[in-house]
């Protein structure tokens, strides 16, 4: 076993990446799955290679082949699937290579990072056991050996208690713990390329950086080659230095990180990154972009080595100016939701006590307001969101919606029932909140049929209405659920939760399921609706980008509790709270150099000691 | 962890005094007079009725004789049956016979039905899945009886392979061919279960992972699969034990077999309240402490598994 990586070895080569061996070399790569006996394409024809210490990204939508071309080379395809082309890892070939030949380079030549670090270790063995199993297998060494070789390995991925986690099982560790942990049992062998297939898409925008911040210190360290596979133009400026980016299984674009952002040839590529949330740039009638670096510099009294002070300066004033500028908050009549110091518990169960989830929560909505809600996963955001529904009790304060108390309400009572009807509610997946025995159309027109606003043929016709209002074909409304694409779903239950003409819309991570492009237009019709309907809107979702280009109002939760709110501007380009800070540093861009500056603006602040 | 155990302990309390006062109830309740059936055609005079009916405590009303019952149990006194041999000794000459009969059931069903279900579910839907998964539903639609005497018939008598019959002196040896007719109902259950659980963690996200590692299929499917898809199996291999040792009277009288099953059957049959009752809180003992076991053994397969206290 070579000894060349030791965690306080920071003084690796310090040259240019991107000069090394070429390492991967794939030549008219196709793979092909086997579906009612017929070969349908999943890549065509792909050529790429990667050298040692470079990270080539993989790039494109669900359905593009980008993961399966990548796990066909290593041979980890189900077996409906069908690869041809070639191949080779430092000029050795590896498809059609022996079953005991893979084995040799599974683990050892090419490690692999999955996406959902939860499940892609096993439940039922610690960690250090499941990294000494790949430890031992591809190493003559003792069991001590290889725990220490695995202990240094948790200490490599900057694990807090590496002895602690080596103990735990994978659920006793949070999600960037386990991730850390998978990263850790990915290079335990010195792999010589390492494919990590969407390493960040599970976690919270904060883990997610400091996981990509991970990566790229490994990158430096180790020297050895990266693929990475993501559906996320922030993480590929983040860390990419060559993309390659995919659409129905074949390489539309190749290039440098540098050319594909500032100059797309393809026009698949131009629409890609024109769809990808810019946090800063959301709402253009909002007030021009937000340079969400300056004003975080501004916030933090930061200077960056990377921008002319001058230059910052003079970014700095632009935003404080815009800031000014900015159209006061004019709240008009009565306010739809409004929590006042409101506790949320989650009531006991068994002997597993009451939980709370939110407490001292404030919250305005007024007519026709659209407020982003924003948080981490376990910030609360989706609880008020329930409640506001009526759907959990609340423990302390008073809620009142469309003007009624609803803080005393009984559970499924009349109070709520009236309520209800003035709210509309638009789940997070919309395959699983769809009942996938009815029809669309009755999906759709089910609430007004309940609430007795219509049937027969009123009914029809008032359905016909919202599938126009969503852009979908009345032809639709017989379809069912599986037959629509997510996009087209998400639709559907947007006109659902039309359907009763709401005051308050809550919207629960509506689009945070779709692909990109998708997202960008089921954001736009959302933003249409809303501005031709002007219901008050909740909108809860982890992603700041998203929120940027429809709320009026921002609030940031953490922990249960509402940190900072104010309007868009006042988030964006005056951020108060070091949570806030965090959470705006921690978004990665979709450009490089902008992500560049970001990066030390985030090394600034965590290291200024804000927790 | 050792207050769990307690806790489940001190709930075997309520359970045994329920299902002790619902059986002795159900045979109280019985129609006829134990007593007089004893005898048959020849009816004694009135008052040896009457002291035998004393003797058994007949004569008292039903909380009194339940009463009495659960005083000589804590006293360890089972007293004796209607034929004035003592419960006690009686239940130490059946039930080894049965523990004995219902292990080689177990381990017979669990052998054989796990490592058929794991060979069908990594062979889900080719030649071998098919055959086993129609096979295991005949298993399951022939009754008991029927299994039981074709296979006495065939393999015992005109095969000569087995002892057709027990008889007094039960030993591992004679009792195999009774222990796989009373296994192959849960074998069937067992190897379905365990097909279904290894399909289900086949496609895991673990055991890509593991096969990324560079792990061979092997080791693999042992370490990563068969391990996970355990969980559920165990579950139900600790519920049916509890059906094997009492539900054998069917398998005990085709192989003849003085077991539990045979002996709970005749004391029905002459309405041996104590008697019956005796067997059943022995049977809910160890169906109370098989689910323990079970419990326990889960933890230790799904470190995810923790016990509140």
């Amino acid at each position: 076993m070579t000894d060349n990586i030791t965690p306080n070895q920071d003084t690796a080569p310090a040259q240019e990446p991107a000069k090394g061996a070429v390492v991967l070399e794939v030549r008219d790569l196709s793979v092909d799955f086997g579906v009612d006996k017929k070969w349908v394409p999943a890549a065509i024809g792909l050529n790429y290679q990667v050298r040692a210490g470079e990270v080539l990204a993989i790039v494109g939508e669900s359905g593009s082949g980008k993961s399966a071309s990548s796990m066909a080379l290593l041979g980890l395809l189900p077996s409906n699937s069908r690869v041809s082309g070639s191949v080779r890892l430092s000029g050795k070939e590896l498809l059609g290579a022996s079953a005991a030949n893979i084995r040799e380079v599974r683990g050892k030549d090419v490690a692999v990072i999955f996406q959902e670090p939860m499940t892609a270790l096993n439940p039922v063995y610690t960690v250090g056991a499941q990294i000494v199993e790949t430890v031992r297998l591809h190493n003559e060494v003792s069991p001590e050996q290889a725990k220490e070789r695995a202990l240094r390995m948790l200490e490599l991925v900057e694990l807090p208690d590496p002895e602690k986690a080596f103990k735990s099982y994978p659920h006793q560790l949070s999600g960037g713990q386990r991730q850390r942990a998978m990263i850790a049992q990915s290079l335990s062998c010195d792999p010589k390329l390492l494919i990590a297939d969407e390493p960040t898409t599970a976690l919270d925008v904060t883990v997610q950086a400091e996981i990509l911040d991970l990566m790229r210190n490994l990158r430096n360290k180790l020297d050895s080659a990266i693929v990475l596979i993501t559906h996320d133009m922030g993480v590929v400026a983040d860390l990419a230095d060559r993309i390659a980016v995919m659409r129905r299984g074949i390489i539309v674009e190749t290039g440098t990180a540098e050319q594909v952002f500032r100059n797309p040839r393809h026009e698949y590529t131009q629409a890609l990154l024109a769809a990808v949330p810019h946090l800063g740039q959301g709402g253009a009638e909002h007030g021009e972009e937000v340079d969400v670096t300056a004003a975080l510099a501004a916030a933090t009294h930061a200077e960056l080595d990377s921008v002319d002070h001058e230059e910052l300066v003079r970014r700095e004033r632009e935003n404080a100016a815009a800031l000014a500028a900015a159209a006061a908050e004019r709240p008009q009549g009565e306010p739809v939701l409004e929590l006042t110091d409101v506790a949320i518990e989650y009531p006991k169960q068994g002997r597993v006590p009451a939980f709370r989830a939110v407490e001292g929560a404030n919250l305005v909505i007024y007519p026709g307001q659209v407020v982003g809600l924003v948080g981490e996963s376990g910030s609360g955001k989706t609880t008020i969101g329930r409640a506001a529904v009526g759907l959990l009790p609340v423990a302390a304060g008073t809620m009142r919606v469309v003007g009624q108390d609803i803080s005393a309400a009984k559970k499924n009572g009349k109070q709520l029932h009236h309520v209800r009807r003035h709210i509309g509610m638009v789940f997070q997946d919309p395959s699983s909140s769809l009942n996938p025995r009815l029809p669309i159309g009755e999906s759709i027109g089910e609430p007004m049929f309940l609430a007795g606003e219509a049937k027969g043929s009123g009914l029809q016709k008032r359905i016909e209405a919202l599938l126009d209002q969503v852009e979908l074909p009345r032809s639709y409304r017989n379809r069912y659920p599986h037959e629509l694409s997510g996009g087209q779903k998400q639709r559907v239950g947007i006109a659902r939760a039309l359907s009763l003409k709401p005051k308050l819309m809550v919207a629960d991570e509506p689009t945070s399921a779709l692909d990109v492009s998708v997202q960008a237009k089921v954001l736009e019709l959302f933003q249409n609706l809303q501005k031709d309907l002007g219901f008050a809107c909740l909108f809860v979702t982890h992603d700041l980008a998203v929120v940027d280009v429809l709320a009026d109002r921002i609030c940031v939760m953490q922990r249960g509790r509402i940190v900072e709110q104010g309007t868009r501007d006042q988030i964006l380009r005056n951020p108060q709270e070091p949570y806030t800070q965090r959470l705006l540093a921690a978004v990665p861009l979709p450009d490089p150099e902008k992500q560049r500056e970001r990066r030390e603006l985030r090394a600034q602040l965590l290291a200024s000691g804000v927790e | 962890m050792i207050q769990y155990i307690l806790r489940r302990l001190l709930q075997i309390i309520p359970v045994f005094i329920g299902t002790t006062l619902l059986v002795y109830f159900m045979v109280f309740a019985l129609p006829g007079d134990p007593i007089r059936a004893l005898f048959g055609d020849r009816p004694p005079s009135e008052a040896v009725i009457a002291q035998l009916r004393q003797q058994y405590n007949l004569d008292q009303p039903f909380w009194v004789q339940y009463g009495l019952f659960l005083k000589n149990l804590f006293t360890f006194n089972l007293g004796v049956d209607f034929t004035g041999q003592p419960i006690a000794a009686s239940l130490g000459r059946i039930f080894p016979v049965t523990v004995m009969l219902a292990v080689e059931a177990l381990i017979i069903q669990t052998v054989f039905g796990v490592t058929f279900g794991l060979i069908a579910g990594l062979r889900k839907g080719k030649f071998f899945d098919a055959t086993v998964l129609v096979a295991s539903l005949v298993v399951i639609a022939i009754p008991t009886f029927v299994l039981g005497f074709v296979l006495q018939l065939l393999i015992g008598v005109q095969l000569g392979w087995a002892k057709p019959t027990v008889g007094a002196n039960a030993d591992w040896g004679n009792l195999i061919l009774p222990a796989t007719v009373l296994g192959l109902v849960s074998f069937a259950y067992v190897l379905r279960l365990t097909r279904a659980s290894v399909v289900e963690n086949m496609n895991a996200d673990y055991v890509r992972t593991a096969t990324a590692k560079g792990l061979s299929r092997p080791r693999v499917v042992v370490t990563h699969i068969l391990r996970n898809s355990m969980i559920p199996v165990i579950t139900y291999l600790g519920a049916s034990l509890g059906g094997l040792m009492g539900g054998a009277i069917v398998t005990e009288s085709i192989f003849n077999v003085p077991g539990v099953g045979q002996k709970l059957f005749q004391a029905v049959i002459r309405s041996e309240g104590p008697t019956v009752v005796a067997i059943v809180s022995v049977l809910v003992l160890v169906f109370v402490i098989a689910n323990l076991l079970v419990d326990l053994l889960y933890a230790w397969l799904d470190p995810r598994i923790r016990y509140e206290n």
